[in-house]
């Protein structure tokens, strides 16, 4: 059967796809805290950096983003003589990572602005700080809040990671078209690769769902 | 005559085109239990939020043991309160909720220590200590490990009090504690206030409807009307026999024991 | 030389003022597979809202499967599975039939999640209270429930428009040429990408910020209760 021997290649873009979902899901996450906070941050600068970058990166398309930063960023460089030619791996982990935390940036400012105003009156009669009452007392109450949607956000960035084939990553989607192109087995090939969509991104839903439980241990359910 | 340890100078607060406070003046001695009654929308929350600093004022001074609320003195002269003022001040007072407001995703050990490590800045060992104190003051020593959620009403409420007085204020402002709970729950809330009570030293602004507790507990009834201390007085007289024909209406709505 | 036109390479302004015409021809074909696209999205999508909520299991749980499974693959394996694969059961379509048909298969599973959420928006009071009055189904659903659904279902799908049109450029590897397809190509020969890409990039934000302000737009229009019947 040909599609054991399909098997290896795509087994192994297969990892290069879960690696590339993990740390741009990841890094993607800091950006949305960083943007998210930015953008309700009572520092003027910190606002227009936080709100540049979420339109930008909401504004225009994923893949529009991913050759800038690989073809285009590099020709930038030149005209200001530095060296700034990224690497397929660099280029697609941050295309997606901006992306994501663009998105999720909103996800974030929703939420902690979901936090009740009590929660902050209670916390300013005992005199916190506003630092402390964001970090402390609103961001432990809103990260609940936000992992529904999260869930979905990395869902779809498991999706994204396809197009970094596009700028030679050797991924998943990478490995199908080198493997239809050699064999011109297209059905087989694939069935095979949408099949294995699928089953990374339940299974990264059934993650998505665990992290969702224990980070809301203190809302519902045991001690 | 000791000064007073809340004075309130000609206080004007509006909300848009209402005023809430209209002129208002208002004392408090220190260790004086004052009760405040009135009408929805007379002002009576405002006052304690304005003294928490939840809500500023748009004219008159306010001064708290001595010292300016929401002014400090500059170059000699009055000028608007910054932060790190209003923060100094904030730790003369302490504030119950009628909403509890308890942290939820804190335990209740947690939530009493909180403060008094992060803002106080005092030891885990000593917050811990402290905590222990005050918990098993209001009778909730072993719950300290539990959620907000696992607890009743009437629970939450005594350990908001507890968190508030962690912080040993030398005020205690209490806006209608027992207003959100079941009415079985309201009595172990008023047992502990009460107990507060007894403490000499303590200032207690209390806000409620509970008629007979404030006749049980206050030096003082204040009743608020139209933004303004429209009687004032020991609460066997302002609650039983007033004065004004205002008060002796809306006192009808509660009843009155003989 | 493209698409008929030639480009000036004396200066950088000259170079982005002479491509600015051949990338609005891009354009024109990324707002083409974007209406084709978001016409197959919502017209599927119905499909399989109508599907997932027949009372039959049957029917619903594949057609739940299914929509499924279409949401949770990537657009581009989609679309390669489109274009490889329906010429070997004898459907040749042109690529940009195939793009738009991959776009609309994607986003019909969002559509239908869109009108479920809709219609079951529509308070049970209002199906209670037609019920009472014997209204018949149908009745029901056409002058009760549709009317006060469509105000929340048009700006959702309004959304959803702009995202298929962020997602138009994943149609250049079937070689569309849309607007990235362009810019791209134009980078290949010139060597020069910074520009074209940016010029995409700019035209992208100006679109989005229109298409945008179009949904709020729709979105105050629709009054909230319902579409008025006199």
């Amino acid at each position: 059967m040909e599609w054991l021997s399909y098997s290896k290649p795509l087994l192994e873009g297969a990892w290069v796809t879960v690696q590339l979902t993990f740390f741009s899901t990841l890094l993607g996450g800091l950006f949305a805290f960083a943007f998210g906070i930015g953008k309700i941050s009572h520092n003027a600068l910190a606002r227009g950096v936080a709100i540049f970058f979420i339109e930008i990166f909401r504004g225009t398309s994923l893949l529009v983003q991913l050759f800038w930063l690989y073809f285009a960023l590099p020709v930038l460089g030149q005209a200001i003589g530095v060296d700034l030619r990224l690497p397929p791996l660099v280029a697609g982990t941050l295309a997606l990572s901006l992306n994501i935390g663009a998105y999720g940036a909103e996800v974030v400012r929703g939420a902690i602005q979901a936090v009740p105003p009590s929660q902050h009156e209670a916390a300013k009669a005992l005199d916190f700080t506003p630092r402390q009452i964001l970090w402390r007392i609103a961001l432990p109450q809103a990260i609940p809040e936000m992992m529904p949607s999260f869930g979905n956000l990395a869902v779809q960035n498991l999706k994204d990671t396809a197009l970094v084939s596009l700028i030679s990553l050797g991924d998943l989607a990478f490995r199908a078209e080198q493997i239809r192109n050699f064999t011109q087995d297209s059905t087989t090939v694939y069935t095979l690769l949408l099949l294995m969509y699928f089953g990374m991104a339940l299974v990264l839903t059934g993650i998505m769902k665990l992290l969702e439980r224990s980070v809301g241990r203190w809302r519902t359910g045991g001690t | 005559m000791t000064q007073p340890i809340i004075q309130f100078d000609k206080v004007v607060k509006r909300f848009g085109d209402v005023t809430v406070l209209n002129q208002l003046d208002f004392n408090v001695q220190r260790g004086e239990k004052v009760t405040i009654i009135g009408p929805s929308g007379c002002g009576k929350s405002t006052v304690l939020r304005i003294l928490m600093t939840l809500e500023g004022i748009d004219s008159g001074v306010i001064h708290v043991a001595g010292k300016p609320l929401w002014h400090q003195y500059r170059n000699g002269s009055l000028a608007p309160a910054d932060e790190d003022h209003l923060r100094e001040m904030r730790k003369e007072m302490g504030m119950v909720f009628q909403q509890f407001n308890l942290f939820p995703h804190m335990t209740v050990r947690r939530n009493v220590t909180e403060a008094p490590i992060h803002v106080l800045g005092l030891s885990r060992d000593e917050a811990n200590e402290r905590a222990e104190h005050y918990l098993d003051l209001v009778g909730l020593s072993d719950q300290a490990d539990k959620f907000p959620r696992q607890l009743s009403g009437g629970q939450q409420q005594r350990v908001a009090i507890a968190r508030a007085l962690a912080m040993k204020p030398n005020i205690m402002l209490f806006d209608e504690p027992t207003s959100a709970l079941d009415p079985e729950l309201v009595g172990e809330v008023l047992n502990v206030i009460q107990r507060l009570a007894g403490e000499h030293d303590l200032t207690m602004l209390l806000v409620t409807h509970e008629m007979q507790f404030a006749k049980q507990i206050s030096d003082r009834v204040c009743f608020f009307h139209a933004g303004r201390v429209l009687e004032e007085g020991p609460p066997e007289q302002v609650l039983t026999d007033p004065r004004e024909s205002r008060t002796r209406e809306f006192l009808k709505a509660f009843i009155h024991p003989a | 030389m493209l698409l008929g036109i030639e480009w000036n390479t004396a200066n950088d302004w000259a170079f982005a003022l002479s491509i600015l015409p051949i990338l609005l021809k891009g354009l024109v074909v990324t707002v083409q597979a974007t209406v084709v696209g978001f016409g197959i999205a919502a017209v599927l999508g119905l499909v399989l809202a109508a599907l997932k909520a027949s009372p039959l299991r049957l029917i619903s749980w594949p057609a739940r499967i299914v929509t499924e499974f279409i949401r949770d693959t990537p657009l581009l394996a989609q679309l390669f599975f489109l274009y490889y694969v329906l010429p070997e059961y004898g459907i040749v379509l042109p690529a940009f039939l195939t793009g738009a048909l991959a776009l609309g298969l994607q986003y019909s599973a969002y559509t239908s999640e869109v009108y479920r959420a809709g219609i079951e928006s529509v308070a049970r009071g209002q199906t209670d209270a037609a019920r009472a009055l014997d209204l018949s189904a149908l009745r029901t659903f056409r002058v009760i429930i549709l009317p006060q659904a469509i105000p929340r279902i048009i700006p959702a799908l309004g959304n959803y428009l702009v995202s298929i049109m962020k997602d138009v450029p994943v149609l250049s590897v079937v070689s569309v040429l849309e607007m990235l397809n362009v810019a791209k190509i134009i980078g290949d020969r010139t060597f020069n990408y910074l520009i074209p890409l940016s010029m995409v990039g700019g035209l992208y934000l100006i679109m989005t910020l229109f298409a945008s302000a179009g949904v709020r737009y729709l979105d105050m229009r629709l009054p909230k209760q319902g579409l008025p019947l006199r």
